[in-house]
């Protein structure tokens, strides 16, 4: 799109809500159209700014949760005592308008040329770039084999579950539930600790490249747990999520 | 010019009395958590509270400061990122009596904390009863994300001049901005004139 | 409270540099480790944004906004880039 490739500028924009849908009883997607949008990259993310009647704005950050090439779309957990996150929730709706800046990021980015079998690791909302990046894989055609393991506290907190359950080809997805199994449920249990990471995620001989996202904590033990499964340190990126559930 | 968010509005709490939350700010049920750099972590037999500046520096163990006098405070507090909290209960020594025992003609502090924060504030308004080495917390140790084992607390200004995890205050004959100041907020940050920003 | 990393200031570092800087290298003037600057600690929830070296803790960069203005403090940073 010619002029939106100027280094430098990222402006506020204003899209509008597509649809939304809700993928648990917390987390929704927003479906955005966003008319100048330059294109993104699986892991960017977007800034949306809120402005109250009485002039009070509010900023906050979301990871993009759609493929380059997809319409741009964004997946808000609900925090309790949130600000922004109730209103993205449960008061948006298709038809309003949402100001926003991107997209942003060039760290925590995947494209199916760079090399080495993936392995991601979600804690939480932080599934959201990871999930941009298995959609990316997919429609790309790309034959690059991906391990994701991803945590939630029960079965119903797990986000795109049924989008998860789906991939085949190439794609071996591992949940942890750390708070409740259902009866007869057939994935793992607890949090992910070294020997979870073990036995689930690319051995380093393999030279994977490691996407890890999710609250500060689940993050920082994690990364430590690849690396010191052997990994890389600079084949482990990643992207901390804060109280905020984006960032 | 943004478009107003259709439904948006900021997070409050029903206002509490007319006259009794500062200007700007709203008031919030928790204790959010603020913080420019990782939680020091100093051992309480490491730890030791100084006056410098003065005529003779004079220093507190741990032992030494709690044998102290101490003072219960129900105070509201206030943080410049606008919330405000009502009633807090803290436990402290009282500042005049640390700076009773140190000689001094200074007009000014600056309070030193691990991590290397600084605030600074006019000697006046730390003393006469209004400001304390607060080390208890809701009836509780100081927790130390809060700014235990012990913080500065002088809730009429606006709460970074509560140093967390403070350590000492150097005695000056002038004004000398602390870390915040130094990048633009106030020198004195009384709450009630919103004085948030250089030049408010 | 634990920090972000510069990732969460993504949006900031372009408004500040006019360039996307999450990958760009930075070097702590106290200890001399390098990093990317979305691998630096990033404190978002005081009165500024605070970015500090993972390894030994000193501060980066300071980011404040006052009245609509942005101040840098980039003491920190023995190189960036």
């Amino acid at each position: 799109m010619a002029g939106t490739a100027l280094r430098g500028r990222l402006t506020w924009q204003i899209a509008m809500v597509d649809t939304v849908t809700d993928e648990t009883a917390r987390v929704r997607t927003i479906v955005l159209d966003v008319p100048q949008w330059p294109g993104h990259r699986a892991g960017q993310h977007l800034d949306v700014r809120l402005t109250a009647e009485d002039g009070y704005r509010a900023e906050r950050s979301y990871s993009i949760a759609s493929a380059p090439g997809e319409p741009v779309a964004i997946t808000v957990e609900r925090l309790d005592d949130g600000e922004v996150s109730p209103y993205l929730t449960q008061e948006l709706r298709a038809g309003d308008e949402l100001e926003l800046r991107g997209p942003i990021g060039g760290y925590f980015v995947w494209e199916p040329e760079d090399d080495g079998p993936l392995m991601l690791v979600a804690g939480g909302s932080g599934i959201v770039p990871l999930r941009a990046m298995l959609r990316h894989r997919q429609r790309s055609g790309s034959a690059i084999p991906a391990r994701l393991l991803y945590s939630s506290r029960t079965l119903p907190d797990v986000i795109y579950q049924s989008e998860l359950s789906r991939y085949a080809d190439g794609v071996e997805v591992t949940c942890t539930l750390t708070r409740q199994q259902p009866p007869g449920w057939t994935g793992r249990a607890g949090r992910v600790d070294a020997k979870l990471l073990s036995e689930v995620c690319w051995p380093a001989a393999v030279s994977p490249l490691a996407y890890v996202c999710g609250p500060t904590s689940f993050v920082e033990a994690a990364a430590a747990g690849l690396v010191g499964l052997g990994y890389p340190p600079h084949r482990v990126k990643t992207e901390r999520f804060g109280a905020t559930g984006g960032r | 010019m943004s478009p107003v968010s259709r439904g948006f509005r900021r997070r409050r709490l029903p206002d509490a009395e007319p006259g009794r939350v500062p200007p700007g700010q709203y008031v919030t049920g928790d204790f959010p958590v603020l913080s420019a750099g990782p939680t020091p972590r100093t051992a309480l037999q490491n730890w030791t509270f100084s006056i410098t500046g003065g005529g003779e520096p004079r220093s507190w163990t741990w032992e030494q400061f709690r044998a102290l006098p101490a003072e219960s405070v129900t105070a509201d507090i206030h943080c410049v990122t606008r919330w405000s909290k009502l009633d807090t209960r803290w436990e402290g020594v009282s500042i005049d009596t640390l700076l009773d025992q140190v000689e001094h003609h200074a007009g000014f502090a600056l309070a030193h904390s691990d991590g290397g924060y600084t605030t600074n504030l006019p000697l006046q308004d730390v003393t006469g009863g209004r400001a304390w080495v607060a080390f208890g917390y809701d009836g509780e140790p100081l927790e130390p994300e809060h700014g235990g084992p012990a913080r500065l607390l002088v809730p009429h200004l606006y709460f970074w001049k509560s140093a967390k995890w403070v350590r000492s205050l150097e005695l000056l004959d002038a004004d000398e901005p602390g870390f915040w100041e130094t990048y633009g907020y106030h020198m004195y940050g009384d709450p009630w004139l919103e004085q948030r920003y250089a030049g408010d | 409270m634990q920090a972000l990393d510069g990732n969460a200031i993504g949006g900031l570092l372009i408004d500040v540099f006019g360039t996307e800087m999450t990958t760009v290298t930075g070097t702590c003037a106290g200890c001399g480790t390098s990093s990317q600057v979305a691998e630096f600690a990033v404190y978002r929830q005081a009165p500024g944004t605070v970015v500090r070296c993972r390894s030994c803790s000193s501060i980066l960069m300071v980011f404040v906004q006052v009245r609509g203005m942005t101040c840098v403090d980039l003491r920190g940073l023995a190189s960036l880039g």
